[in-house]
């Protein structure tokens, strides 16, 4: 009988174990991934997002608990628990000493990023430098880590946790604990789940995290009694360039370029204003945007004027010297592309051209408008990036309180069930995306779920 | 033909052309910086980029691209790589048997030129002169020291287009860049420290680092005074325990001996993902020529009142002769290309 058992092996897994072996539990760790590939999507982070009220160490100005609550329910239209989520914004406060304190670096945000100064403390190497720190934690404070622990079944009572069965190597293996912390995160690399919400389109849909959020835990809790909270049918998605990996391309996927030019779908007509926001607003609309197009494929295209604006993408673009050439080397219709290109560049109205404002260069009479930024596309060479959706996560989660307790269907909480990460962030994150607040999530009730687990063991 | 051969110019410019879209590791030291100003890379970008890492490989087990990922990113091992082929140096076992062929053939000449009873007699105090004439120890080093510097210099100006930066660099460049070489910023792993075994980073690398550079300059100092005082004052040696030639050479030679065993150690125990197996060849043939020029030395002070004087006396200046024949050919090398793409980055960033 083990005294905690932690599922999952990213930032909230971590931090909930450190938390109770700090506190004298004897905690085991079932990480699903091998050791290469462990910390889930938080090896794939680069930042939390933190108040303060005044300047400190890496983050510049203020951001108060109002104004990070107000972008929350700005970005969640409201789908959030207030009270969860001014406890993980307070939290976040103070949270950097506790994570320098267990290893983990940070560094001022540099180029790129410097929007991001104020709200976000960046991990020095990222977030699995992070991940590796925390493992090193966990080990030196006894934990004992087992990796590619593929577990699958929950065996709970009534909401009581009584054991865990994991397959590792091929051979089943069965677990009890006195206690049980859920940070298995969320059913995003769940390519058949993902299907019974999207149909087939989910096939062309990339995951841009890990493959190891396959969601068994979310839903034997579900199945346990635990009360859903989230859309169980959506997900996070940005658009992505279409040839990453079909798991794990991570940040450098992304592409930046849409608010730069015009977007086109298979049949090279346009079909969303591309200039409708500043683009780390508009980010996240873009994935679901071109999963609703014919084959859930787009192509952002920009010309010479516009290919030093913004950052360097990971896959070279396809160059043409002519939009016609462009189109057949897109594998578009040549005849459909030149229309869209020359009907956009027909509507542009002259405007003083700014990327870093809402500026005056926008479309006169033309459907789908471009708002901002609207510029001719006119010079050659003409670059062109094939883009798919890249999920992030999914908001499918369990209802939590505030002491990280999962809730039962009746309202009660689970006498020894807790939850931390992905996996509840769906109480706080009920839609949409504020970078860096997984992780403000993941660390507040890991370490809540922590605390909780081992006092229980203790009590 | 380029300097670089096609496919490791490839995987160079494939690899920072994925860091450059990420950029997580910015924070560690000054490639990432530097390679943020570039959009292509090619040879001489690689070349820069390759001198200014430190291989202090804490962006390794930080890379969420790293092997076994299919991106299989390894900046510091494809570094490594890029930056031996920057040297164009002769193959690791030419250099190898040059110094110990030197060294061997010298310590055979002293050897058998000594008469018997010269080598093993008791020499007051350590009366050096008597076992080899000041001249004949005087002619050999001249020898070994010119062919220490102009094929250092040789090296250096065949390939210092592989660091050097377009314009001149200002004096405040020079500065900045000189300090970054001498207190080693960069490989502290922007901080947190370098990756050493069981992928913990720490400080120890660059510690004992500072063992080997400060270690090396007394002693250089030490040479320099004596060479003062034999030239200029007409002090001829041994010098006592109390003079400024011993005090620098023994501070030296025991920071080497300790520097350059923590190197040597660190590297063998070191993960072989994170450098070139060249790389790491050269490097510890400097540190064992180094090591055994402190040891010798070191030997040489404490029993010169002996009849073992001779014997030491020639093994030492044996093996500071290979070192010495050797150095622009080794990894002693990477330290000028270091300092030149410190420069160049200051002189870069300052823009």
């Amino acid at each position: 009988m083990e005294d905690v058992l932690v599922i999952g092996g990213g930032n909230a897994a971590l931090c909930a174990a450190i938390s109770a072996a700090e506190l004298g539990a004897r905690v085991l760790l079932l990480e699903c991934a091998p050791k290469d590939f462990r910390g889930g999507n938080s090896r794939h982070t680069r930042n939390i997002r933190c108040m303060h009220d005044t300047p400190v160490d890496v983050l510049t100005d203020a951001y108060p608990e109002d104004e990070y609550f107000d972008d929350l329910l700005r970005v969640t239209g409201g789908e959030t628990d207030e009270h969860l989520a001014r406890l993980t914004i307070r939290s976040s406060s103070d949270v950097r000493a506790w994570m320098a304190a267990r290893g983990v670096h940070f560094q001022r945000a540099l180029s790129g990023t410097l929007q991001l100064s104020r709200t976000n403390a960046f991990f020095l190497g990222g977030g699995k430098a992070l991940v590796n720190a925390y493992y090193r934690t966990a080990e030196r404070l006894g934990v004992r880590i087992v990796y590619e622990a593929d577990v699958r079944k929950l065996e709970m009572t009534d909401g009581r946790f009584l054991a865990a069965s994991y397959v590792k190597n091929g051979e089943a293996q069965r677990v009890e604990a006195r206690v049980l912390v859920a940070a298995a995160g969320g059913f995003e690399s769940n390519l058949r789940w993902l299907r019974e919400a999207w149909g087939p389109a989910a096939d062309n849909f990339l995951v841009r995290g890990t493959p190891y959020n396959m969601g068994w835990v979310l839903r034997e809790l579900i199945d346990g009694g635990a009360q859903m909270i989230g859309d169980p049918t959506q997900c996070h998605a940005i658009a992505i360039d279409a040839r990453s990996p079909k798991f794990d391309g991570g940040i450098v996927t992304r592409l930046d370029s849409i608010t730069l030019g015009i977007v086109v779908n298979k049949n090279g007509d346009r079909f969303y204003d591309e200039g409708e926001d500043l683009w780390p607003k508009r980010y996240a609309i873009w994935g679901r945007l071109i999963a609703q197009q014919p084959d859930q494929i787009a192509y952002s295209i920009v010309d010479a004027k516009m290919q030093r604006r913004f950052m360097p993408s990971v896959y070279p673009p396809i160059e043409a010297n002519t939009i016609p050439e462009l189109a057949l080397a897109l594998g578009l219709d040549p005849h459909a592309l030149k229309k869209t290109v020359d009907e956009y560049n027909l509507a542009v109205e002259a405007g003083t051209f700014d990327h870093t404002i809402l500026d005056d260069c926008k479309t006169h009479y033309l459907t789908p408008p471009k708002s901002h930024w609207a510029q001719h596309l006119d010079t050659p060479p003409y670059w062109g990036y094939p883009l798919r959706p890249g999920i992030t996560f999914t908001y499918l989660g369990v209802k939590v309180n505030e002491h990280a307790r999962v809730l039962l269907q009746d309202g009660v909480p689970s006498p020894n069930v807790f939850a931390a990460g992905e996996i509840m962030a769906g109480n706080i994150l009920g839609k949409g995306y504020l970078g860096g607040i997984g992780m403000t999530i993941g660390t507040t009730f890991g370490r809540i779920a922590g605390e909780g687990a081992a006092r229980y063991v203790m009590a | 033909m380029s300097w670089l051969e096609p496919s490791l110019a490839a995987e160079g410019a494939r690899i920072m052309t994925i860091c450059n879209a990420c950029r997580y590791c910015e924070g560690y030291c000054a490639v990432f910086p530097a390679m943020e100003q570039r959009e292509q890379f090619g040879p001489a970008d690689l070349g820069y980029l390759a001198n200014l890492c430190h291989n202090c490989g804490a962006c390794l087990p930080a890379c969420q691209y790293a092997p076994p990922h299919e991106f299989g990113v390894n900046v510091p091992q494809t570094l490594s790589q890029i930056r031996v082929a920057s040297y164009q140096l002769p193959r690791r076992k030419t250099v190898l048997m040059l110094g110990i062929a030197s060294a061997g053939l010298l310590l055979l000449v002293l050897l058998a030129g000594t008469a018997w009873t010269t080598l093993f007699a008791r020499h007051d105090g350590g009366a050096f002169y008597e076992v080899i004439s000041h001249d004949e120890m005087v002619r050999l080093f001249l020898f070994a020291g010119a062919w220490a510097l102009v094929g250092m210099g040789l090296v250096f100006a065949i390939r210092h287009g592989v660091v050097r930066g377009v314009r001149r660099a200002d004096f405040g460049a020079i500065r900045r860049g000189w300090s970054d070489a001498l207190r080693l910023v960069n490989l502290g792993g922007g901080g947190e420290g370098c990756i050493e075994e069981h992928e913990r980073p720490a400080q120890v690398r660059r510690i004992y680092h500072h063992f080997v550079f400060y270690g090396f300059l007394s002693c250089f100092l030490a040479t320099i005074v004596a060479a003062f005082y034999d030239n200029v004052l007409g002090w001829r040696a041994p010098y006592p325990f109390a003079s400024l030639p011993v005090i620098f050479g023994t501070l030296g030679g025991v920071a080497l001996l300790i520097g350059c065993a923590g190197l040597f150690r660190l590297l063998r125990e070191r993960d072989v993902a994170l450098s070139d197996k060249g790389e790491r060849g050269r490097s510890m043939m400097l540190l064992v020529f180094l090591f055994a020029t402190a040891a010798t030395g070191l030997l040489l002070l404490v029993f010169r009142g002996t009849a073992a004087m001779g014997f030491l006396l020639i093994l030492h200046l044996a093996i500071v002769f290979g070192l010495f024949v050797t150095l622009p050919y080794g990894k002693f090398m990477h330290g000028f290309f270091r300092i030149a793409a410190l420069i160049r980055f200051a002189s870069e960033q300052g823009d």
